[in-house]
């Protein structure tokens, strides 16, 4: 990990960077040794592609988190890696509900070669909550049904939000919908 | 054997030629493509896994792999549960390894909290992770020299992964998803006698693994199938996000139990076997290699294993031994405490990966304060690895993608969690 020196420096050759510009790292957040940057949604990829450049090659993760009751509410992080060093980035950003639409990280694109490995993740981001990766080349449900209604790691996604036929109740069912 | 030393077998196998691959045929049905629906009740799926397959003539020209079918929502369950009680849920993820998913998922916890783990609930952790490295290996190569058609091998694994699973017994009452990881610590110290079975084990299972390796390495059926096909290098994997055996097999030697060390890993001497190409026999290899590395460091553990708690002292994330809470009033509280409402949290995120054995099992927890995390989500390898599986076998034949699957090795309770 970087430590906290490292970080402002690092957020600091981003910002100064040509395509993502002083407003585009919001927030340096390190916590319990690890380190976050925070940055604005629309510069995820040049964000990403800086970092590879400086030795982050390696897209551990991405996972989705729904941060209700705070606003903007959902957010994506991507867990970059150093494998020569052994160092680690979290890179994290936030977009509300009413437009939950970022660039995916994917495709190559003409700001540089793209994540392959961000496939499927971004496609399980987009089925739990909702958020839509602009360019992604294949953006289909991947864990729930393909007609299934709603995103279910949302938070204020009810548990056991679905009537479930059992042998007792099989007569009482309404229609065969389900 | 004939005098140059090329058995009949093999000489009539180069004789064959294969010229006429890829020429049209004469009525043009060559190059039309057949759409092959393979699963998702397949006994090579190793699980539930769907492939939409297209075909041209034999030759795979493209997968698209559709998943979802144990989809659990196990996630969604994690979020409804005190802290503690998340252990047993995301056990059931990638049901092979259970321990590594434990692990993760409290480390990260941990991490969190800032609990610190006794020395001995180290070891103790490192023991039961590689016991399991060892019985998901085995699980793996029975079931996938089942695939290559060697059914025997299949019994001999099991005998192996029995005597684990009957160690995980002795140390926690269950065989699979033992919850004996906790957050702190271990739930219990060993018992009596098991470090004898643990070394008894560990004196058997290198003699086993030579008995799999005279099976399989001079099976010329085996070889023919595993041997340079279906190799991938390690940059492609890289951008596809593939970790662990399958990195390795490609000469890549990452492994975060050497590279970045949790759990005291940086305490034994161990090597990490890596292969040369990247093939399905790289990959073969490196697995039962890695079986051997296991057993050096359970020896080492077992043999070093510090004296202390096996869990942490402090009363507000691990309950109070039993016989305290017949004399403090303390104990009483703390226990009724985490009992009823579980440890709270201090907020924040934390992204905890380790070693599984099938690549980096990363844990994200996110805390809001609360004893129920907001958020908790496995970075499974199986799901990540298997976006190469189309990288693999594209432009093979179909048996190669049987063996390919197979060398993956995905645990579709992993993918789908």
């Amino acid at each position: 990990m970087p430590d906290a020196t490292g970080l402002e420096l690092l957020a600091h050759e981003l910002r100064s960077s040509q395509a993502i510009g002083a407003d585009g790292v919001l927030e340096t957040l390190h916590f319990r040794g690890k380190a976050a940057l925070i940055v604005a949604p629309e510069r995820i990829r040049p964000v990403l592609g800086t970092l590879r450049e400086r030795g982050y090659t390696f897209l551990a993760s991405v996972h989705g988190v729904d941060y209700l009751p705070h606003e903007p509410r959902l957010g994506v992080h991507y867990e970059l890696l150093d494998m020569s060093r052994v160092d680690r980035v979290a890179v994290k950003l936030r977009v509300p509900t009413d437009a939950p639409v970022i660039d995916s990280v994917t495709p190559d694109g003409p700001d540089g070669p793209g994540w392959p490995t961000a496939d499927h993740q971004e496609r399980e981001i987009y089925d739990m909550f909702g958020v839509r990766f602009r360019g992604h080349p294949d953006l289909r449900r991947i864990l729930m049904p393909e007609d299934y209604e709603g995103h279910p790691q949302r938070r204020d996604f009810p548990v056991g939000g679905e009537p479930i036929k059992f042998t007792f109740n099989e007569h009482d069912w309404q229609g065969d919908a389900r | 054997m004939n005098a140059t030393g090329v058995s009949e077998y093999r000489r009539r196998e180069e004789s064959i030629t294969l010229s006429a691959m890829g020429k049209p045929h004469p009525d043009g049905s060559h190059d039309e493509l057949l759409t092959l629906n393979f699963g998702p009740h397949h006994p090579a799926t190793h699980g539930v896994l769907r492939l939409l397959v297209n075909l041209q003539g034999e030759v795979v020209r493209s997968i698209k792999p559709i998943i979802g079918y144990v989809h659990t929502g196990i996630e969604k369950t994690a979020e409804d549960k005190a802290y503690w009680k998340v252990i047993p849920v995301v056990e059931r993820m990638d049901y092979a390894s259970y321990y590594f998913n434990a692990t993760a998922y409290c480390c990260a916890v941990e991490t969190l909290a800032e609990v610190e783990v006794p020395k001995r609930a180290q070891y103790l952790r490192v023991i039961h992770l590689e016991l399991n490295r060892i019985a998901s290996h085995l699980l793996w190569l029975g079931t996938s020299a089942l695939d290559l058609g060697a059914i025997s091998m299949f019994w001999y694994c099991f005998r192996e992964r029995e005597q684990i699973l009957d160690l995980f017994e002795m140390s926690s009452g269950q065989r699979m998803h033992t919850r004996y990881i906790q957050v702190g610590g271990v739930i219990e110290d060993i018992p009596r006698g098991f470090e004898e079975k643990v070394r008894a084990f560990t004196s058997v299972m290198p003699g086993r693994a030579d008995q799999y390796n005279a099976l399989l390495h001079s099976n010329e059926i085996v070889l023919a199938r595993l041997r340079g096909t279906c190799a991938v290098d390690a940059d492609t994997l890289l951008s596809l996000g593939v970790t662990g055996p399958l990195l390795r097999a490609a000469g890549n030697p990452w492994d975060l139990r050497k590279a970045d060390p949790y759990s005291s890993y940086e305490d034994f001497q161990f090597k990490i076997p890596v292969g040369t190409v990247g093939d399905n026999y790289d990959r073969f290899a490196v697995r039962v290699a890695e079986m051997y590395e296991s057993v050096k460091i359970i020896e080492q553990a077992i043999e070093g294993l510090p004296e202390g708690p096996h869990i942490t002292t402090d009363r507000k994330v691990a309950l109070p031994p039993r016989h305290e809470l017949a004399t403090s009033m303390e104990a009483l509280i703390h226990h009724f405490k985490l009992v009823t409402e579980g440890f709270r949290v201090p907020p924040g995120e934390v992204y905890f990966p380790i070693e599984s054995p099938r690549g980096e099992l990363g844990c994200f927890v996110r805390s809001d304060g609360s004893s129920k995390p907001a958020r908790v989500h496995m970075r499974d390898p199986s799901f990540v690895n298997l976006q190469a599986l189309s990288a693999m076998a594209e432009g093979s034949y179909i048996a190669d993608l049987i063996a390919t699957l197979a060398m993956l090795d995905p645990i579709l309770g992993g993918i789908d969690r």
